[in-house]
């Protein structure tokens, strides 16, 4: 079976094995540290570490896109503020 | 107690897991592998990066197209959502009028969205239809087809009726469910009729009105088929919502990065709204 059509490119096949191996990696996380149960953070409202998870990414892709749209095409920076921005979103959210 | 560890119900959850990957997650890795693309065919595809995202945040179009979706969907819910609450408030609770009232409530549901857009079209005409005739009878200058504001008018008054049942038929649902004993110690304590309303019966639609504001906040954004069979997107470009212009993007102009690249930033923005509305009424539910 061909998946030409799906017309993959290797930035995006790493894009979503990051995805995945953030989700492989959060089930082991959970798995060996229980802890996942629903807090509430400075934002008040309770969230998991999955909604946390969730958060993070949108909010990344959000930065991204803002990035792209006020400061330039190059996203170095703007992933070092995503990732900023997630290792907040864990501790605080 | 000893706990039975049986792994085989995860086999029962694989049909879903299959259905959403080629129903959902294959097609939306595709878009994002189209948005970094470009292709004129014959499946050769040469990298783009991020261009067309750059061409799509700095395209006026699609800002405008923006606007008006949001525009129309905070229109849609102001008016929908406290119709829906009306009614359903005045529905019978029993008798003969509660099937009567059902079958009323679940008919425009039941026309698919081609109809309703070509019932509309045909009902708002001047020269053959009966709104539009009748309007201009009375001496108002309506005409979908020339004017932004009626082409508006018609589309949202078009969307009311079709989508105001599901709200109705939601908060109907919601009301019927609250015990009797709630109405009785309100009539014992003297409750008036905006009391028993603001402190039983809202509070216990919440979950059902959460349903209904996602529903028709990620259906009226994501609009296509009315305005388009109705307007075309027209007068000009008043009605061309997000949708539309994708289409025309995608299969009129066969422009399939940009149109991918749109497509990602749109489905952003639905998730980013949705979040928000799941979040902020759970969390005032939970509040409660």
């Amino acid at each position: 079976m061909s998946f030409s059509w799906m017309a993959w490119t290797l930035p995006t096949a790493i894009f979503f094995l990051t995805i995945l191996a953030l989700l492989i990696g959060m089930s082991v996380w959970e798995y060996f540290s229980p802890g996942g149960a629903p807090r509430t953070g400075i934002l008040r409202f309770e969230s998991t570490r999955g909604d946390r998870l969730f958060i993070s990414l949108l909010g990344a892709a959000f930065i991204h896109l803002a990035w792209l749209g006020l400061v330039g095409p190059n996203l170095w920076w703007a992933l070092a503020l995503a990732v900023v921005y997630a290792v907040g979103v864990f501790r605080f959210v | 107690m000893n706990k039975t560890w049986n792994n085989k119900a995860w086999f029962l959850v694989l049909p879903v897991l299959l259905l959403v990957a080629f129903s959902a997650a294959i097609p939306l890795m595709t878009v994002v592998n189209y948005s970094v693309q470009d292709t004129f065919g014959n499946n050769e595809f040469f990298w783009a990066g991020t261009d067309w995202f750059d061409e799509i945040l700095h395209s006026p179009r699609f800002w405008e197209a923006l606007q008006r979706n949001l525009l129309f969907s905070f229109i849609i819910l102001a008016l929908e959502i406290p119709l829906g609450i009306f009614i359903a408030l005045n529905m019978p609770k029993k008798g003969l009028g509660v099937p009567v009232c059902l079958v009323l409530m679940a008919l425009p549901l039941l026309i698919p969205w081609n109809v309703v857009g070509t019932i509309w079209q045909v009902f708002g005409r001047v020269d053959i239809g009966l709104l539009g005739r009748v309007l201009a009878s009375l001496g108002f200058d309506y005409n979908y087809v020339r004017d932004p504001i009626d082409a508006w008018i018609t589309v949202i008054v078009m969307d009311v009726w079709h989508w105001t049942s599901l709200v109705v038929l939601l908060c109907y649902a919601g009301l019927v469910s609250i015990p009797d004993a709630y109405y009785q110690a309100a009539k014992i304590d003297g409750a008036s009729r905006w009391s028993v309303f603001r402190y039983i019966q809202l509070p216990k639609m919440n979950r059902v009105l959460l349903i209904a504001v996602l529903l028709r906040f990620m259906d009226s954004f994501m609009i296509y088929t009315e305005p388009f069979v109705v307007t075309g997107g027209g007068p000009g470009n008043s009605t061309t919502f997000l949708s539309i212009d994708l289409v025309k993007m995608a299969i009129g102009q066969f422009d399939l990065g940009p149109a991918a690249a749109m497509s990602i930033v749109y489905f952003l923005i639905i998730l980013l709204m949705s979040w928000i509305f799941y979040t902020v009424m759970t969390s005032s539910d939970a509040d409660s």
